[in-house]
């Protein structure tokens, strides 16, 4: 096996020194009942290039986003990634590390963290970020949760325009902890409903924008309205170029930001792994969870970086933990923040607008066409189509010509079966939005 | 090639040491954060022209600065290489992280991960287009259930904590839909990871922990009087976290049932067992996998990982959406709440998981097969009781006898030297290796657990082990300054953790620029 380095020599000699007879002596322990004899019904070992084989004939039997007209978004974006970040995400002392536990050799991981959660804070508008959580849904719950500790309030809503599957996820994290979560029906045009709920024991209310649905939402009611009663604001967004072109939430009012880093530097990846960013105000940031490293010093006074803040943590106080959570999306941390350096501010402000451009113009193609009517005035990449045939259909009519034209709203949420979700990232040519704008046509037709 | 015929011949000199002009030491480069090297305007990427159309932002066009860095694309090159070399990676050297599995990772596994056939495919593509990534799944699932021996697994867990909340809210609906609301204590033993009792008190449970016997495992005696009529079930590592396997897991299993409890078992150390024993046959009902652990994706300096779950028929009509299924060859997602059969406890995160991991987790089980993840297995096992047997000696093995994967040291060996365990952990940087996991498990004074993985060859292990036995003796002979200066060869010297935690400075500020 290429993988193991033990020869059969090597175990000989190494059980003699051990002072055992065979290899089974060591599982002594293991009940009688549950010994395996044999093989485990499975097959057995393959060379490299029978396993390279067998996975590239899976591989395709799927239509890569590349491979074609694509405009699905809803949550995940497609966006060229410069190929320094692969390159460098693969390097061996990034790739192979652990945990930076020791710092006086892991400070390539920790200034990288240190640089990302610098990178975030400023995108977000911030004051800290942390060093990243799994994905946008899990730091929007955890989010909710933050809130209602940091507030000792336990209710919270979310607004019509959060991304379904946000809402769910925050749902499911929140539904044994005894917090009163109220969740909007999802709708396009709704988000304002969510004031209607605030009260004195309102701990958050959560608002995204760019929303589910596109529209971009001025955040600063909405934070008006949540300290007027002493909540918090949790802002999100799943397009983070979006904040290239639109004032950031904490410019807006936001106390808490969460969002999906994905956009940038990690790919599509048919949903993960993905890197959920994680800011908010110095005065939270004790209440904050995931792993965050700081600035300090060594022996020598050089200056260094750690993971700090851990008696938050679970591996400190554990049932009293902040979280449970004991990773961040490490390598994604990395490619995103690769990105955002090679991107700058200058090229982070250009590629969102050309997404907004490209938008704009799909947006003015496909509204010609008869059938189709834009629900969403305002947006960045992605916006709202209502058409005159159920949108699922319309979705599955359009894959037969090869065009991955957008997301039929009914996929993420119920009662809305006429509206598309579409999206043009910097990624789509003009004959990819005229080969979409005629597949369409005779969706509809 | 450039010395023109000048062969260069050493020269001894006392100026050896002295610092650099430039802070440099040849190989070794100082690097500034990224914001004290770039400059506003400049770009590593090229773009085309704007058309400077009117915009539809909404009246909430961003106006003030976000104060990125900008960067050419080599200086951003140059910056990122300089740091990986700051870094101790499984590909320099021995990593024995006890409890973290740091396994060699195959390359094959990150080339397959990168076809665009699975890397450049949206979650939310029309089933018939990803069909052979839904397949994908599927094949996972089958290794992941054939392995284990468990009927079902909810593959959506980002990482194996993410695992446990999965496994705990699956037993915390099933109590809810037998209306069981007075069961609501969960049994930990005090060498559980951290993870453990915090999972659990997210899912609305209270902790009460179990003392370890004098050999390490789980007291029965303690735990039979725990039992009662308001136990939720249990949450146990096997093998435990000193590396033991629980001789009476069994019987545990069976006291759980016995009080209309479940067992949650912590699989972080499941690359014990490989081929060896499946869980299915020991009565659990929940355990975690770490792909990044087990199956060797890479832990990119924490993460991603990837946690799914099996789950026992008791749970699995509980079990989180997406799940996936086939019909007649053709494979679907069930995405909603409505449509799963049972009662789906809900969504974790908002799409499948982990993809890039499920490849290349696939793409380790097919190169290894049966037969070769139950060697890995073995080897595994071999490799930590050898370095225990060879160490036994001049450390102080916490307990008797022989240890699964990893081998549990405490630090009576270095009482009265005035070396701790952290400085044994540091002199060990210099030696050009990565120390093991310290002080985990809680249950041992001055732990140091040791695991060395199949990945090492006896000739790399003699190396480690003769380096580790002259460490012990120099702390027993006295040198306790070496110890305590520890490291002096790492890029930096110790660090200052308390003043990082006491003032916290999370961000570069322009003013410290």
């Amino acid at each position: 096996m290429r993988y193991l380095p033990l020869n059969t020599n090597d175990r000989t000699a190494m059980l003699d020194v051990v002072g055992v007879k065979s290899i089974d002596d060591l599982f002594d322990d293991v009940p009688m009942s549950a010994r395996l004899d044999g093989l485990i019904d499975l097959p057995t070992r393959k060379t490299e290039s029978e396993v390279d084989a067998e996975l590239t004939a899976l591989a395709g039997r799927n239509r890569a986003a590349g491979a074609g007209p694509f405009f699905i978004g809803g949550g995940a974006y497609r966006h060229h990634i410069p190929a320094t970040v692969d390159h460098l995400i693969q390097r061996s002392e990034f790739l192979t590390a652990y945990t930076p536990y020791q710092p006086e050799i892991s400070q390539g991981t920790l200034q990288t963290l240190f640089e990302f959660q610098t990178q975030v804070a400023m995108l977000t508008g911030m004051d800290v970020a942390n060093a990243s959580m799994y994905d946008g849904s899990t730091a929007c719950g955890e989010a909710v949760l933050m809130a209602c500790r940091a507030k000792r309030r336990k209710k919270a809503y979310i607004a019509s325009g959060v991304h379904p599957h946000y809402s769910a996820t925050t749902q499911g994290l929140c539904q044994y902890l005894d917090i009163d979560l109220d969740v909007a029906v999802c709708a396009p045009g709704k988000d304002a409903d969510v004031l209607q709920n605030l009260d004195k024991e309102t701990a958050a209310i959560v608002v995204q924008s760019p929303n589910v649905f596109g529209e971009i939402v001025d955040l600063t009611p909405y934070a008006e309205a949540a300290h007027a009663v002493g909540a918090l604001l949790i802002a999100v967004f799943t397009e983070p170029v979006a904040l290239g072109a639109i004032q950031s939430p904490g410019e807006m009012g936001a106390d808490i930001v969460v969002g999906e880093g994905q956009s940038i530097g990690v790919g599509l990846n048919f949903g993960g792994p993905y890197v959920g960013l994680f800011a908010c105000r110095q005065k939270l940031v004790r209440q904050m969870p995931g792993r965050v490293c700081g600035e300090t010093v060594d022996a020598d006074g050089k200056r260094g970086y750690v993971l700090t803040l851990s008696t938050r943590e679970q591996h400190i106080r554990r049932e009293k933990a902040t979280s449970n959570i004991c990773t961040n999306s490490g390598l994604c941390t990395l490619a995103f923040s690769i990105h955002m350096s090679l991107l700058g501010e200058a090229g982070l402000r250009q590629l969102a607008m050309i997404n907004h451009e490209k938008a704009c113009q799909l947006a003015d193609m496909l509204c010609a066409l008869d059938g189709v009517e834009l629900v969403t005035d305002t947006f960045f990449n992605e916006f709202t189509l209502r058409l005159a045939k159920p949108a699922r259909e319309v979705v599955h009519k359009m894959v037969e010509h090869n065009v991955l034209g957008g997301l039929a709203a009914s996929r993420l949420m119920d009662g809305q079966d006429d509206l598309l979700i579409v999206t043009a990232t910097e990624t789509n040519s003009e004959a990819d939005m005229r080969a979409f704008t005629k597949a369409l046509e005779e969706a509809l037709s | 090639m450039m010395s023109q015929g000048r062969p260069t011949t050493p020269h001894t000199s006392d100026a050896v040491g002295h610092e650099t002009v430039s802070g440099n030491k040849a190989l070794a480069q100082r690097e500034l954060l990224i914001f004290e090297i770039g400059t506003p305007r400049r770009t590593g990427i090229d773009f085309p022209e704007l058309k400077n159309t009117p915009s539809r932002l909404g009246g909430v066009e961003r106006t003030q600065e976000i104060g990125l860095p900008g960067l050419s694309e080599p200086e951003v090159m140059r910056h990122y290489v300089r740091l990986s070399q700051k870094n101790y990676a499984i590909d320099l050297g021995v990593y024995p992280l006890g409890s973290c599995t740091m396994k060699h990772n195959p390359r094959l596994n990150e080339k397959m991960a990168r076809l665009p056939g699975f890397a450049d495919l949206h979650p939310l593509q029309p089933h018939s287009t990803v069909q052979g990534a839904l397949e994908l799944m599927g094949d996972l699932a089958h290794w992941i259930l054939t392995l284990t021996g468990m009927p079902a697994v909810a593959l959506s867990p980002k990482a194996g904590a993410h695992g446990e909340l999965c496994g705990m809210m699956a037993i915390r609906a099933a109590l809810d839909a037998k209306g069981a609301d007075h069961k609501r204590r969960v049994l930990v033993p005090e060498s559980a990871h951290g993870t453990n009792p915090a999972t659990a008190v997210q899912c609305g449970f209270s902790i009460d922990s179990i003392p370890a016997t004098e050999d390490g495992r789980v007291d029965m005696d303690a735990l039979k009087a725990k039992l009662g009529d308001d136990v939720a079930g249990i949450m146990l590592t096997n093998p435990n976290t000193c590396g033991l396997f629980e001789r009476d897991i069994i019987e545990i299993a069976d006291l759980i049932h016995g009080v209309g409890g479940y067992f949650y078992c912590d699989g972080a150390n499941f690359n014990a067992l490989v081929g060896r024993v499946r869980p299915g046959d020991l009565g659990i009902d929940a355990m975690h996998l770490n792909l990044h652990k087990t199956f060797s994706t890479p832990h990119g300096g924490g993460g991603p990982g990837s946690g799914p779950t099996v789950l026992s028929d008791a749970l699995a009509p509980y079990a989180p959406v997406p799940r996936v299924e086939s019909q007649d060859g053709v494979w679907h997602l069930v995405e909603n709440v409505e449509d799963a059969d049972g009662e789906s406890f809900g969504r974790m995160t908002a799409f499948h998981g982990q993809m890039g991991m499920f490849v290349r987790a696939l793409s380790y089980m097919l190169s290894h097969g049966s037969d070769g993840l139950k060697q890995a297995t073995e080897d595994a096992v071999l490799n930590a009781n050898y370095v225990q047997a060879a160490l036994s000696d001049v450390m102080t093995p916490a307990f008797s006898g022989t240890c699964m994967h990893e081998a549990l040291f405490d630090d009576r060996f270095l009482k009265d030297t005035g070396v701790e365990t952290l400085d044994f952990a540091k002199a060990m940087i210099d030696e050009g290796y990565h120390p093991m996991t310290m002080y985990f498990p809680l249950v041992v004074h001055g732990a140091m657990l040791i695991e060395p993985t199949e990945s090492e060859s006896k000739a790399e292990l003699d190396r480690f082990i003769a380096v580790m036995r002259s460490l012990a003796v120099k702390a027993v002979s006295g040198e306790v300054e070496m110890f305590k200066a520890a490291p002096i060869y790492a890029p930096l010297r110790r660090l200052d953790e308390t003043r990082a935690a006491r003032k916290p400075v999370l961000k570069w500020t322009p003013s410290e620029g």
